[in-house]
């Protein structure tokens, strides 16, 4: 599997990354390395073999329905490069 | 494929009929005290960023734990819909970049959803009942909100909302008008309120419905859908689906061609339109989400949820035909609300049901609805109301009296009993007292005794008279007897 230029910037573009067009050729044969590192596994065959969903036998820990948090705005926004009255402000964006 | 609707709700275009295809997503708020993933608050409203951890705002490092509460609701929500239930489920991650995302990805349930297949028994008018086939139920968290009408150039966002749960229901696409699928909505709602799952508020968004309509000629396979994203009123669903579907055929008439499309509903112009920004959105690279395990529980413990399950609208709906003998439809309107079921019941306790039923569907429901009010804030109680038939059933108030002393207890409140002893309210079964009414009017209007012997319809106009003359106390039956008795029809 190998990706193209196009698929490139689309991916760029879904992710909200802005890239030039000199960028592009460099980071497709970034990607395809990766890809064909990842590709070495479809060497292995899998048929029969159940999905492995964690490394270790145990259940999902689940919690109460309690309220044990929040009301830490202040910290909630601490790192915002813009805020205001407890907003996180970000440039406009409408429909 | 789906089946094909009655002749008599297809549209008329300009090359012959159409039938239009509706299916639903509809979003619906779970009832819970904290989010899907975190311990903050799920309450609506707050102060900017107040209901938000960190797991919330997506700091780096921290990880979801699932609120059980919510896998509760989703399950009986569920069996509420006569849906399977599926024992193993599993979250992933649906990728899309939005400033109130701050994950970068919605926790949803992509293949394997908390529940499968399930179906809705819909009143869609008084003698008409559809099914309507779920796809699916799953779990997801909601995205917070940002806000565009604070500033010109900027957007303010507040995080309250991510990670609420919601509960995404799709139908199959079975509804064939735009009446169909309000009542399918409407249903969906009695039947989440009666379960306690949601609270089925749509003014605060707490069920939304994303609705596909796609238009045909009778008889032929599925045309192209466009979905109408997020809207918020059983009466705008009924009013989207309409122009889109007019929209969509005269596309078609016009010999052009349908894009499958998101588009948005303005009710201030009636109109659907586009949404091209949330087209290319669409690929959404789900993947299972690596920070949760699979969702799993046995059947022990879906039977121990089912067993708490409240009477559902429909179960209801069937005893109050059986029990009180009431008509299908008037058993319908009782059971849309449980408040409201649960009023009428303590109202026709030990009377005459149907009695019962219509002073509570007509008098009561009436009034409410006029004011704005739901049933838990009725000024009229179940008990005032049961007094005034029982004052109605021992014929010592008449129906129309009992119009006024409804209008009294309303207003007023007191005891029913009292305010007809008190205010000399009682019924006219006297005979000679009514004998005497019913000769001083025979005697006043000569001309109209003439009348009536060549028109026994004229009668309705004497007994009108006679009851003006008594006060409206005058007990109509006998009123009606002494009349035909004296004018002789």
């Amino acid at each position: 599997m190998s990706v193209d230029s196009a698929t490139v910037r689309r991916i760029a573009h879904l992710s909200r990354i802005a890239i030039e067009d000199s960028e592009v050729e460099r980071l497709r044969g970034e990607l395809n390395a990766i890809l064909a590192f990842v590709e070495t596994l479809s060497e292995v065959d899998v048929d029969g073999v159940e999905p492995l969903t964690s490394a270790l036998p145990m259940q999902m820990k689940k919690r109460v329905d309690v309220v044990t948090d929040g009301g830490i705005a202040d910290e909630i926004l601490a790192n915002a490069p813009i805020r205001e009255d407890h907003y996180f402000v970000v440039p406009k964006v409408v429909e | 494929m789906a089946t094909q609707a009655a002749p008599t709700k297809f549209i008329k275009g300009a090359t012959g009929d159409w039938e239009v295809v509706i299916g639903m997503e509809i979003h619906a708020q779970v009832t819970s005290n904290a989010k899907l993933f975190s311990g903050a608050s799920a309450e609506f409203g707050g102060a900017p960023n107040d209901h938000v951890s960190l797991v919330d705002a997506a700091m780096p490092g921290m990880l979801p734990v699932i609120n059980e509460e919510c896998v509760k609701q989703a399950i009986r929500t569920g069996l509420g819909l006569e849906a399977k239930i599926n024992l193993r489920s599993v979250f992933d991650r649906k990728n899309y970049f939005y400033p109130d995302l701050p994950q970068g990805y919605q926790i949803s349930q992509y293949k394997y959803p908390i529940v499968g297949e399930g179906e809705v028994i819909v009143d869609v008018s008084p003698t008409e009942r559809i099914m309507v086939g779920i796809e699916r139920l799953h779990l997801e968290q909601d995205a917070g909100k940002s806000l565009h009408d604070l500033s010109a150039t900027e957007s303010h966002v507040d995080l309250n909302r991510s990670g609420v749960a919601l509960m995404e229901i799709v139908s199959k696409p079975d509804m064939r008008s735009a009446e169909e699928a309000r009542a399918y909505v409407s249903k969906l709602r009695t039947i989440l309120r009666y379960i306690g799952s949601c609270d089925g508020n749509m003014e605060q968004g707490s069920l939304r419905a994303d609705v596909n309509v796609s238009v045909r000629k009778p008889g032929d396979p599925l045309g192209t859908r466009c979905e109408i994203k997020n809207v918020n009123s059983i009466r705008f669903i009924g009013q989207a689906i309409e122009v889109e579907a007019r929209r969509q055929i005269g596309i078609l008439e016009d010999g052009g061609s349908i894009e499958q499309e998101t588009r948005l509903f303005d009710p201030s112009k009636g109109e659907t339109r586009s949404m091209r920004s949330k087209e290319e959105a669409h690929d959404y690279r789900y993947f299972p989400d690596p920070d949760l395990l699979p969702l799993e529980f046995d059947q022990p413990y879906v039977d121990a949820l089912k067993a708490q399950l409240p009477e559902l609208p429909d179960a209801k709906r069937a005893r109050f035909i059986e029990q009180y003998g009431l008509p299908p439809y008037d058993a319908g309107v009782l059971v849309m609300e449980r408040a409201a079921a649960d009023y009428f019941e303590e109202t026709a306790k030990g009377r005459d049901a149907k009695l019962a039923a219509n002073w509570v569907i007509n008098e009561l429901f009436g009034r409410l609805n006029k004011e704005g009010l739901d049933v838990a804030s009725s000024p009229v109680s179940s008990k005032a109301l049961g007094a005034i038939v029982d004052l109605i059933s021992q014929s010592v108030i008449s129906g129309k009296i009992a119009k006024d002393l409804f209008e009294i207890v309303w207003t007023e409140g007191g005891d029913p009993k009292e305010i007809v002893e008190a205010r000399g309210m009682k019924q006219v079964t006297d005979t000679g007292a009514i004998e005497a009414a019913v000769d001083a009017v025979i005697a006043a209007n000569p001309d109209k005794v003439d009348q009536a012997k060549a028109k026994p319809t004229m009668l309705g106009w004497f007994v009108g008279q006679v009851m003006k003359q008594t006060g409206g106390k005058a007990n109509p039956q006998a009123v009606n007897e002494l009349l035909k008795h004296k004018l002789g029809v």
